[in-house]
C-alpha cells in the first residue's frame, strides 16, 4: 500500500510541529536544562489528587453527561461569572472539554466550511493554525509586533478580514509572547467586528497568570461580544493539571450546540476522573479565596521579572510580557537566525528553549523561554545563555 | 504594615534563604536599598527569625537520635504555660517546642548524640522540673520531609522537556 496515496492530503500537507525536533535532541542530554517546557513546575495540589482517588474508591469509572458533571459546570459558570463578569446558563452554554485543545478543534469543524477563512494572530500557539487546515479552511496570519507589545491592532484585524473570514482566533495572554490585551484594547477590536458575522474563539487558558497590575478581561465582557463569542479555558495552567485534560466551551446555547454535538459524537466525555479533580480545584478555590493561585502568580511573577532583567542584561532584548509563563527575547542582535540560536545553545551549552518560528514565520528573531522552572534552574539557564552569547 | 513586598521577601527566603536582597530587588521591581529596609524590618518584627540550611543528616556520618516528647504539665498561676516553657527552652536538647490542645500540652522535639544521652536528659532533666506531671517518649526513625521539603522519596521533574 502507498500510504501517500490514502492519507489526507490536508492532513499529510501540515508540517510536523518545530517543537518535536528539540524535543528528541533534549532527550538524549539528561544535563540539559530545558526552558522549553510549557506547563507549571507544580505538581497538582494533593487535596486535588485526593478527589480523583477518592472517586476511583467510590467506583465512579462511568461515563459523565455528555456536557460534564453538573455540579462542575455550575463552579465553572459561577467562577466566569465571579472573575470575569460574563455570565453563562451551566444547563447549556457550559461544555466539559478535553482540555481547553479539544474546544479549539470543536469551536473550528462547528464554524469552518471548504474555503473559510480563520484569522490567527501570530506568533501563537502552534496548534491554532493546523486545526484550521483540519478543518477544511484557511489560516489566515494576523501580525503582531513588539512595538504593540504583541496586541492585536484593530488595524491588522482590518487588514486580515475579507468576505471569507468565519473566524478570529484570539489568544491572550499569549503563548509564546506573554502578550495581553487590556479592556480597551480589546473593545478596539469589537469595534472592527461590529456588524460582521465574524465569531471570536477566544483561548483564555492562561487567564489568572497575568502580572504587574494587568487584570484579564474576558473578551465575552465587551459589550456587544457575548453572543459572538466562544470562550476557551481549562484547569491546566491555574490548577497545575495539565496532564488531567479537562478544559470547557462557552457561549450562547445556539453557538455552543453545534460544538456540543461533535463532541456528544466523537469525546463523548472528558474523563470522571479529570472532572472530579477539576470539580474539586474550583471548589477548593472558593473555599479558599484563590489562596494557592495568588501565591502561584507571586512566584510566577519574581521569575518573569528575573528573566527579562537577565535577558536585557545580556544583550537580548526582552519585551516585558505581562502573562502565561513565557519570556519572547529577541535575539536578533546575534545575527543568528531563531533556529540556529536555539539548536547551537541547546548542543554548546544544553540549554532549551523553542525557536520563534515554531509559532509562526513572524516568531522570525525571536525564542521563547518558558520560566515555569525553579530560580536555581533558571539561574544556571541564564548564566549558559548569558555564556552563549558573550561567546558569539 | 505588611506589605505585598513583605509578602515577596518571605516568599523567595521561605524557598532559598540564600537570595540576595539585589535579586531580591530584580524578582519584585524593587530597588537594593528598599528591600533590605524591608528585610531589617520583618527581623526587628520578629518576623523573619533566622536563616537555616536544610539538611538531610541521615545521609551523613554524624550519630544523633531524635525524639518527640509529649509532656503534661500544671500551668502556673497568671503566667499558664509560659513560664514552664521558658524553662525547657533553655536546653540545647530541645529542637522544637509547641504548646498543644488534646492529650497532652507541651511537644517537645528532642535531639541528642546517643539514646543514653536523650534517656537521660528525659528522665534527669525535663521529668523532674517542677510542675511536669508526665512524659511519653517516641522515638523518630526516619524523616520523610522537614520544613516543606522531602527528603527521602521525592519525585523528579516528570515533565516532557519541550511542549508547546
Amino acid at each position: 500500500m502507498r500510504y501517500e496515496d490514502v492519507i489526507n492530503r490536508r492532513v499529510a500537507d501540515v508540517p510536523p510541529s518545530g517543537i518535536r525536533k528539540f524535543f528528541d535532541i533534549v532527550r538524549q542530554m539528561p544535563e540539559a536544562i530545558s526552558l522549553g517546557v510549557g506547563e507549571p513546575d507544580f505538581v497538582t495540589p494533593w487535596p486535588i489528587r485526593e478527589a480523583a482517588i477518592e472517586s476511583i474508591e467510590d467506583g465512579q469509572t462511568q461515563y459523565t453527561s455528555n456536557w460534564g458533571l453538573e455540579s462542575l459546570r455550575e463552579k465553572i459558570a459561577a467562577y466566569l461569572r465571579m472573575r470575569y463578569h460574563v455570565t453563562y446558563s451551566p444547563q447549556n452554554e457550559v461544555l466539559v472539554t478535553v482540555g481547553a485543545s479539544e474546544g479549539i478543534d470543536l469551536a473550528l469543524r462547528a464554524l469552518v466550511c471548504p474555503g473559510d477563512e480563520v484569522i490567527i494572530p501570530e506568533p501563537s500557539y502552534v496548534s491554532y493554525a493546523p486545526c484550521v487546515t483540519f478543518a477544511g479552511g484557511t489560516p489566515v496570519a494576523a501580525v503582531t509586533t513588539e512595538q504593540d507589545e504583541f496586541a492585536l491592532t484593530p488595524e491588522a484585524l482590518r487588514a486580515a478580514l475579507t468576505p471569507r473570514t468565519k473566524a478570529l482566533i484570539l489568544p491572550y495572554p499569549n503563548n509564546p509572547t506573554g502578550g495581553v490585551m487590556s479592556r480597551a484594547q480589546l473593545q478596539a477590536l469589537a469595534r472592527v467586528l461590529e456588524g460582521t458575522d465574524v465569531v471570536v474563539i477566544s483561548d483564555e487558558i492562561y487567564s489568572e497568570l497575568v502580572y504587574g497590575g494587568h487584570e484579564h478581561t474576558a473578551f465575552a465582557a465587551i459589550e456587544g461580544m457575548r453572543e459572538r463569542t466562544i470562550t476557551l479555558n481549562g484547569f491546566s495552567k491555574a490548577f497545575a493539571m495539565t496532564g488531567w485534560r479537562v478544559g470547557y466551551a462557552c457561549a450562547p446555547h445556539e453557538l455552543l450546540a453545534p460544538l456540543f454535538k461533535i463532541h456528544q459524537y466523537t469525546m463523548l466525555c472528558a474523563s470522571m476522573q479529570g472532572q472530579v479533580a477539576a470539580d474539586r480545584a474550583l471548589g477548593r478555590a472558593f473555599e479558599t479565596g484563590f489562596e494557592d493561585v495568588r501565591t502561584m502568580v507571586r512566584s510566577y511573577d519574581r521569575r518573569r521579572r528575573l528573566m527579562v532583567s537577565a535577558l536585557n542584561d545580556m544583550g537580548l532584548d526582552c519585551f516585558e510580557p505581562r502573562g502565561a509563563f513565557y519570556v519572547f527575547p529577541s535575539i536578533r542582535k546575534t545575527g543568528l537566525t531563531s533556529e540556529d540560536f536555539c539548536t547551537q545553545l541547546l548542543r554548546e551549552k544544553q540549554v532549551a528553549c523553542v525557536p520563534g518560528t515554531a509559532f509562526g514565520a513572524s516568531g522570525e528573531g525571536h525564542i521563547r523561554c518558558s520560566y515555569a522552572t525553579s530560580i536555581e534552574k533558571l539561574n544556571e539557564a541564564l548564566a549558559r545563555i548569558r555564556a552563549f552569547v558573550e561567546r558569539l | 504594615m505588611f506589605t505585598t513586598l513583605d509578602m515577596h521577601i518571605l516568599e523567595i527566603l521561605c524557598e532559598d534563604a540564600r537570595v540576595s536582597p539585589r535579586e531580591i530587588a530584580v524578582m519584585t521591581g524593587s530597588d537594593e536599598a528598599t528591600v533590605v529596609t524591608a528585610i531589617d524590618g520583618l527581623r526587628r518584627a520578629g518576623v523573619l527569625v533566622g536563616y537555616q540550611a536544610l539538611i538531610n543528616w541521615e545521609r551523613t556520618e554524624r550519630e544523633f537520635v531524635q525524639a518527640v516528647i509529649e509532656v503534661n504539665v500544671v500551668p502556673q498561676r497568671e503566667k499558664g504555660f509560659d513560664a514552664i516553657a521558658q524553662r525547657i527552652m533553655q536546653y540545647d536538647e530541645v529542637r522544637s517546642l509547641y504548646l498543644m490542645s488534646g492529650a497532652y500540652d507541651l511537644m517537645v522535639l528532642c535531639e541528642a548524640r546517643t539514646l543514653k544521652e536523650l534517656a537521660q536528659f528525659v528522665h534527669s532533666r525535663l521529668s523532674v522540673i517542677e510542675g511536669v506531671t508526665g512524659t511519653s517518649t517516641h522515638f523518630m526513625l526516619k524523616t520523610y520531609k522537614y520544613g516543606g521539603m522531602i527528603f527521602e522519596g521525592g519525585a523528579d521533574d516528570r515533565r516532557q522537556a519541550v511542549m508547546p
